[in-house]
Formats: C-alpha cells, structure tokens, sequence
C-alpha cells in the first residue's frame, strides 16, 4: 500500500509539472506575442496621420512626407494578382476535387501545390526576376504581381478543393439524377454551394501576399515617386517598410511603423472576415 | 414531328399504341444533347487539367531557371561551392559554406526553442485549458499566425535585440564566457545583432504555426482512445505521453518539419537581425548570414559571377527546402492514412 502510494505520489507530481509546463508554456506564447502587437500598435499608431496617405515617401534627409505611393502601388499589385490567381485556382481547385480521385498526375500536382504553399518565397522572386525582369530588361509591377500570383495560386486551389470536397455528395448526386453534365454540377451546384468556403480561400490568399515582402524585392523593387504605370517599378508598402526601417533617418523609420501597422490592420482584418465568411456559412 | 415534343406530352396523354415511338428514334435530338454535353464535358476536363498542370510547370520552371542561371557558378566551383568557405566579390571567389551554416543554425535555434513551446501550446490547447477560452485562444494563434514576417523583423530589430544584448548576451557572457569549450559558443561581441538572436525573432515567428498545426493534429485523436485511458485511470499527463503523441507521431514530426521548411526560406524575420556579415560565425553571438538573407541584401548590386552565385544560393535554399517539406508532406499523408484505418 505504501508501496503503490509513492507510485501514486510520482505520477501526481509529473502530471502536475507537466500541466504547469504547458501553461507556462502557453504564457510564453501570449505574453511574447501580445508584447509584438504591443509593440507594433504603440510604434504605429504614433506614427499614423493625414499625411501618410496624402504625401509621397520623402527623399532621403528630407522632412515629412507618407506613403501615399506604397499603398496605391501595393494595392495595384495585390489587386492584380487577384484577378490573375483567382480563376486559375479556382479552376485548378475544381479540377483536383472533381476528377483529382483519378489521376496520378492529379495527386502529384496536389503534393507539390503543398510544397509550394511553405515554398521559400525569395526563391520565387529569383524565379519571377529571371523570367520576367531579366529578359524585359527593367523592373516592373506586373514581374511583382507574377511572383505574388505564384505564392496566392496554391492557397486558392488547396482551399477551393477541400471546400468542394466539403459539398455533401447528395447534391452532386442528385444533380446528376436529373441528367445534368459533369462541367454544369461542378460549376453550377458544387462550386455555388461551396461559395463562401471559396470566398474564405480568395481573402486568406490576399491576406497571405498583402505582406510578402522578399519577392518584390528583385521584381517590382520599389519607386520613390506616385506612378500608376505597372510596366515600371512600383512602389510598394513592404519594400518601402523594409529599406526605411534599415534607414538611419528618424521620419523614414516612422513611416516604416506607420506601413507595418497598416499591413498588420489590413491583414488581421482579412482573417477576421473570412472566418466570418466561413462560420455563417457553416451555420446557415 | 418533332421529337422534343413527343418527350415532353408523353408521360401525360394515353398513346395510341401505333403512335408510341419507339424508343431511339424519338430521341434523336437527345443523343445530339448528349454528344453536346459529352462534348463540354471533355473541354471542361480538360481546360481544368491545364490549369492544375500550371502548378507542376511552375515548379519546374523554377528548379530549371534557378539551375540555369546558377550554372556558371556551378561550372567554376563544381560541387565544392557547398562547403567552400570564400565569399570575396572583388575577386569572384564564392563559397555556399558561411550561409548555409547561417541558415541551418538560426533555424535550429529556431525550432529548438518554438517547438517545446508549441507542444505546451497545443497541449494546453487540447487537454486542459476550459471549453470556453479554448476557441478564442485558438483564434489568436490563427491569426498570430498571419502577421507578416517583417514585423517580427523590426520587433527584433528595434525592440529585442537591444534587450538581448544587455539581459542576455552581457550575463550570459559573464556566467559561461570563461568555461572550455562551452565558453566559445558564448564569444565575441555583444551588440545583439547574430546567428543567436536571428533564431530566436525566428522562433517568435515560426511558434505560432507550429502550435496551430500541432493543435489539429492533437484534435484528430479519437475521443474514445482518450477516454478509455482516463478510465484506465491515467493522468492528463500520461494520456499525451503514452496516448495522443504515439497516435499522433507522424503528425506531429510532420508539424515540425512543416516549421523547419519556413524557418529555412524565412528572409525578412532573419535579415534584420544576423548582423549580415560574410564570416564563418564562431560563436552563438557572432554575426552571420543566410542564404534568404545574402539573397536580400546583395542581388541588388550583383552581376555576372556574383549573381549566378546567388542564384545557385537560391538553388541550394530551394533543394533544402524542397526535401524538408516534401518528407513533412509526407508524413502528414502517412497520419491521415492511419486514421483512416
């Protein structure tokens, strides 16, 4: 009896080490990273005015200034890569939940759009720069909507895929019933009820490059000056984030909080919104 | 007569027996339908196909472009590049050795730190924390989880290295510096900047992810496994231990290599803080460089050898990669499987 008790008392006391280590652990976690936003809020909300979305990034020395360039270059880029990505994903997501069952090809494509998904994305931007900038000969928007639509395509086709594969196969079922063609089940009955899962995948996506900064470096590499001319270099929010916060100018390290703050808005609330987006959709 | 009408009123009026077509003539229109659709069918198959296909092309394009463009490097040094130890741009002498080092060591530290952390996470995710913290914590790891990687670049940049150098590296310095073989580690300068303080911004970054990834595995566990060890009267501890991490094994090495494979191809969280210098490290503290980080600071001023040296980098980093991810995929397939079973 005494003998089992001290087993008893062992196994008390590693469960309860144990549970404490993990809470600790737990704490570390929040703490660190509510110290970042922390951080990052404090840094950034000081730094935010009218000013930075009314001016241009300043020269170097100079007083003042915003960056009205970067955001409307950024949301050039992103905006673009939007409309290149999401019908090839979607399509590529369609193909591999319809008829993905099949092939080997299509469990191959599956497996490397999973690599691609955590691929290194510098190494897409050395890819965009010799595809696309080395034979134009300048940098340009469109190289930098290139390499975002490279790291975009795979998120929008794995989660179009596992949110028609969600679709009960009943519906399929039943619209094939009624003699309806395979194209018209996919397109008109499986893919409109899987819309907001979809919906979810295309902001997750934006979400997912509105922050990358590597591969825009060799791509669209950055412009001081406003353009709207996307065959140029463009200006942009994370490269300008990147090269001010370097910088040894007190204004240029403000604005690069100011940038990040708004990245990390515009990223958060994309997340937010497309768990909306999915848990209605789920619940309804 | 048309035939598409005859569909249509049959079911509804009493036929005339000598009326009543028989059943493929009347049809002819229908098998045109068919032969439509079949059509449609196939183009739909197959323009879907394509796009599918892009991914692969993709892929290849990038390993044949990156191979192409490292070739010149590759022709001069051979297979010697990877553990050469030169980098001297004036007079094209390149070697991958420094910044692979830098890269697998600020990723090591990296994972060494995230993962037992993670693993608490997850557990307390699963295990212990109450019903109704669970979804929000959970939540705020999600989403902790997309914050882009240059914030945790100018946090470490701005905020924690500072802190590390004073809290950490002075003490640490003091405590182990005089030590053998151990004191080398702890050598050197201690301006905050280095291979030690990249790995742990990296593990800031990569903890999140990993807690998450580590969180749905954990949750595949099926309820009555756990139940009937609490019934068998286990603790809370043994039931992970001897339970949920055997069940989920693969998964969970799968999580972490999913981990290592960011930690890896990570740029903007390095590259503020390793210190960017071209020197093999000899301490934890020294300043160093990864391959993402070479990548960033010297493509822009780079030409012919030298930038054939950083596109066979880039090779390098992407092989790496490729490989890690490609077992974490792996595995995570085997641990679906085993549930299915």
């Amino acid at each position: 009896m005494n003998f089992d008790q001290k087993i008893y008392g062992r196994r008390r006391r590693a469960n309860a080490i144990g549970m404490a280590l993990s809470m600790v652990a737990m704490a570390v976690g929040l703490a660190v990273l509510l110290w970042i936003l922390g951080v990052l809020f404090s840094n950034g909300l000081a730094a935010l005015d009218w000013n930075m979305f009314t001016q241009d990034t300043p020269a170097p020395g100079s007083e003042g200034g915003g960056l009205r360039n970067a955001i409307v270059g950024s949301l050039m880029m992103v905006g673009l890569t939007v409309l290149v990505s999401t019908p090839i994903g979607i399509l590529a997501g369609v193909y591999l939940a319809e008829y993905g069952d099949q092939s080997k090809t299509a469990e191959l494509t599956r497996f490397v759009t999973d690599i691609m998904l955590s691929a290194p994305s510098i190494v897409l931007g050395l890819f965009v720069y010799s595809i696309a900038v080395a034979t134009v000969g300048n940098f340009s928007g469109y190289a930098g909507s290139l390499a975002l639509s490279l790291i975009a395509i795979p998120v929008v086709v794995r989660t179009t895929e596992n949110m028609l594969r969600l679709v009960p196969g009943s519906l399929r079922e039943a619209a094939f019933a009624l003699g309806a063609p395979r194209w018209k089940v996919a397109t008109m009955v499986t893919l409109r009820a899987a819309k907001a899962g979809v919906m979810t995948g295309l902001l997750l996506a934006i979400a997912r490059i509105s922050g990358e900064t590597a591969p825009l470096l060799f791509t669209a590499l950055n412009n001081q000056f406003f353009s709207l001319d996307m065959s140029s270099p463009m200006g942009n929010l994370p490269v300008v984030i990147f090269q001010f916060a370097m910088s040894p100018y007190d204004n240029w390290i403000r604005l690069a909080w100011g940038g990040a703050l708004l990245i990390t808005l515009a990223v958060l609330v994309l997340n937010v919104l497309a768990r909306v987006f999915f848990r209605d959709k789920v619940r309804g | 007569m048309s035939s598409g009408s005859t569909l249509t009123t049959t079911p509804f009026e009493p036929l005339n027996p000598a009326e009543t077509p028989v059943p493929h003539s009347g049809s002819a229109s229908m098998v045109a339908i068919a032969r439509r659709q079949r059509l449609q069918d196939v183009f739909f198959h197959r323009s879907t196909q394509v796009f599918s296909l892009l991914v692969l092309v993709a892929l290849l394009g990038i390993i044949v472009s990156l191979f192409v463009n490292a070739w010149p490097t590759f022709q001069k040094f051979g297979l010697h590049f990877i553990w050469r130890v030169e980098w001297d741009i004036v007079n094209e002498e390149f070697g991958a050795a420094i910044a692979i080092v830098g890269t697998l060591a600020s990723a090591s530290i990296a994972l060494l730190i995230a993962v037992p952390l993670a693993f608490g996470i997850a557990l307390f995710l699963t295990e212990t924390c109450p019903a109704w913290l669970r979804r929000p914590l959970g939540t705020a790891i999600e989403l902790l989880a997309a914050v882009p990687s240059i914030i945790y670049g100018m946090f470490g940049l701005f905020v924690f290295a500072p802190l590390f150098a004073d809290y950490l590296q002075v003490p640490l310095q003091k405590l182990l510096g005089g030590l053998p073989i151990v004191g080398g580690l702890f050598g050197g300068a201690t301006n905050g900047m280095g291979i030690m303080a990249a790995g742990i911004v990296l593990a800031f970054m990569v903890l999140p992810f990993v807690a998450a990834v580590m969180r749905d595995v954990f949750a595949i566990v099926p309820p009555i496994l756990r139940e009937s060890a609490y019934g068998l009267g286990c603790t809370t501890w043994e039931v992970v231990r001897k339970v949920v991490l055997p069940y989920t094994q693969k998964g969970v090495i799968g999580g972490v290599m999913l981990g290592l494979g960011r930690a890896l191809g990570e740029t903007m969280a390095v590259t503020f803080v390793i210190g960017n210098a071209n020197r093999m490290p000899t301490s934890l503290f020294s300043p160093g460089t990864s391959i993402a980080s070479t990548l960033a600071n010297e493509f822009g001023e780079a030409a012919d050898l030298h930038l054939s040296t950083l596109f066979a980098l880039g090779f390098v980093l992407f092989s790496i990669t490729f490989v890690v991810l490609a077992l974490a995929k792996l595995m995570i397939i085997r641990a679906d499987r085993a549930k299915g079973t």
